[in-house]
């Protein structure tokens, strides 16, 4: 009785421990990035495109940056989306069959642990073959193909959790597989449907190696879809490697935005969630 | 004539052959059980009728089943349309994951069925926007009541559905399988996962429900099938062993497997 009482006790240590380091580092994160951002994050930082001398000058904002990552992540979040459900939902057996859809669900997850800059360099060499120069285009898609498979096998994996039995009700009332998949299974798996755009969004918005070649850098808030484009985190990527004080809190301003960026769509996405979610059947 | 004409039915899983060259003949508006101990086959024979089966991988159906004369296993035969002819109460009843009204609303509109000749007797002149609606809740009501919920569920018809008692959810099934106006409703085991008041209900709507339908349920409760069939199936490993009219049955089994199962020798 004794044994297992410890036993008990020391399962509980180790996951009290695992827990505390996970809040502690996320802690330490947005403390760093606050203390060393807040100070030079003011109105002018979020509304004025930078000024004195390209992306390492001292004065202006980084509404360039900010400006074209939510552009950047606006086509490539709905580009990846257009894709990746009509993919998850062909996932399903009655559509592929199991053996063939385990086969593309394995070519997705060697595509999710391929590193970006991989995407990033596959994006450059097309784009030099097409003669295309580094532009808001160039990474919208690059970022589109990033995401793809995260959002894709997320959506799979809750589009699974769909009891059979329930696709079965659906069937068994005459309906087509098109009718099944919408009035039940897309029904069902909606708040898991907008995880797997958060998660996708998440990696996303952060990544600076697949856009690093492909979208360039720029002072500038892009007029075409063929212009070069700033974003947050190669914003992140250039200033904070400068030796000038200055220029490194302006790294942290925008690491702050970032993070306040990704906090607000993970709350849109759970609340959204939260408000289809009242006729799930469990 | 028979409603149903099973014939040379064999049905494998992988290389399992889980029903043997079973033929039959099923009549019309009865109420008709399929018996035996589990894993015999009674729910792959109810499943075959409505050809549910084939949403499985790897399973092969040799033989046929004949509807009214007319085979459903034939290259032609559209599958929704079958399934709306035949209708299936699944074990476990899940709802669908809309409110109590969509989950029985539902079903028609996808078949685009004729509501106004439905509810013709509450209908009125005319199919504006208005009218369709009333329409729709004057079916939906037709047949929550038909299944005997209507009286619970009246006053919240736009609840989700999955809030809704096990029991409850069980006849939410039954009016969703009877608004796409079957003519044969299969049922597994419909009260098995029921508290006893909510399987008396169920078996209240089989007896009503009789007289226009035909019904074939599986049991595994011989009393119930004493209780409610007027015709037995008796499977055995995936033989058939009987299939009678049920006082034949109960009073002088051909079979000496029948005799041992309905005296508990096997089970
Ligand atoms: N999807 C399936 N795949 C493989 N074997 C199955 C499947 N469904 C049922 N079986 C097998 O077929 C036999 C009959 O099953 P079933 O028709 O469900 O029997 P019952 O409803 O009488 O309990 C059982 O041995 C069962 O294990
Ligand atoms: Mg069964």
């Amino acid at each position: 009785m004794k044994r297992r009482k410890l036993e008990e006790n020391i399962f509980k240590g180790m996951m009290f421990i695992a827990l505390f380091l996970v809040f502690a580092v996320l802690a330490g994160i947005i403390l760093v990035v606050t203390v060393k951002g807040l100070s030079s994050l003011n109105l002018s930082m979020i509304i004025d495109t930078p000024k004195g001398g390209y992306y390492l000058g001292k004065e202006g904002g980084i509404a360039n940056a900010i400006v074209g990552s939510l552009y950047l992540m606006a086509g490539a979040t709905f580009l990846a989306f257009v894709i990746s459900l009509p993919v998850a939902l062909a996932l399903q057996k009655e559509y592929l069959g199991k053996r063939f859809a385990d086969f593309t669900r394995l070519i997705l997850d060697i595509l999710w642990g391929t590193p970006s800059i991989v995407y990033g360099a596959f994006g450059f060499v097309v784009m030099v073959f097409l003669g295309l120069r580094a532009s808001l285009l160039g990474g919208i898609i690059v970022l589109t193909l990033l995401m793809i498979p995260i959002m894709t096998r997320a959506m799979d994996e809750t589009i699974r959790l769909v009891p059979f039995e329930l696709k079965e009700m659906a069937y068994a009332l005459g309906t087509t597989r098109m009718e099944t998949t919408f009035a039940v299974v897309l029904k069902q798996a909606l708040p898991g449907i907008f995880t797997a755009i958060i998660l996708a969004f998440g990696r996303g918005i952060g990544d600076a190696a697949s856009i690093l070649f492909t979208a360039g850098y720029t002072d500038e808030i892009p007029s075409s879809l063929l212009d070069p484009v700033a974003s947050l985190p190669l914003a992140v990527f250039f200033q904070v490697g400068t030796p000038v004080p200055e220029v490194q809190a302006r790294a942290f301003a925008a690491a702050l935005i970032l993070l306040f960026i990704v906090m607000v769509i993970n709350v849109i996405a759970r609340l959204l969630g939260w408000r289809f979610s009242k006729n799930i059947v469990r | 004539m028979s409603k149903i004409k099973v014939k040379q039915l064999s049905v494998s899983y992988g290389n399992h052959e889980v029903l043997k060259n079973i033929s039959l003949e099923i009549p019309e508006r009865q109420i008709i059980a399929v018996i035996g101990p589990s894993g015999c086959g009674k729910t792959t024979l109810l499943k075959s009728m409505n050809r549910l089966l084939e949403l499985n991988e790897d399973v092969a159906v040799s033989g046929d089943i004949y509807i009214d004369g007319t085979s459903i296993y034939h290259a032609e035969t559209d599958v929704t349309c079958l399934r709306k002819k035949v209708g299936f109460l699944p074990q476990h009843p899940y709802p669908l994951p809309m409110s109590i009204y969509e989950n029985v609303a539902f079903g028609p509109r996808i078949h685009g069925l004729d509501i106004a000749k439905t509810v013709s007797a509450f209908s009125k002149e005319g199919g504006g926007r208005k009218e369709k609606k009333r329409e729709m809740d004057l079916l939906v009501e037709h047949y929550l009541s038909l299944a005997g919920l209507w009286e619970e569920v009246k006053d919240r018809l736009h609840a989700p559905a999955a809030k809704l008692s096990i029991g409850q959810q069980q006849r939410l099934a039954l009016a969703r399988v009877l608004s796409v106006e079957p003519e044969i409703i299969l049922a597994d085991e419909p009260t098995s996962a029921l508290d006893p008041i909510s399987a008396k209900l169920v078996e209240t709507q089989f007896k009503i429900l009789k007289q226009n339908y035909t019904i074939i349920f599986v049991t595994h409760i011989l009393r119930q099938a004493r209780r409610l069939a007027d015709y037995i199936i008796f499977l055995y490993m995936g033989d058939l062993v009987e299939h009678e009219l049920a006082s034949q049955f109960f009073t002088e089994p051909r079979d000496k497997k029948t005799k041992d199962y309905i005296t508990g020798e096997i089970s």
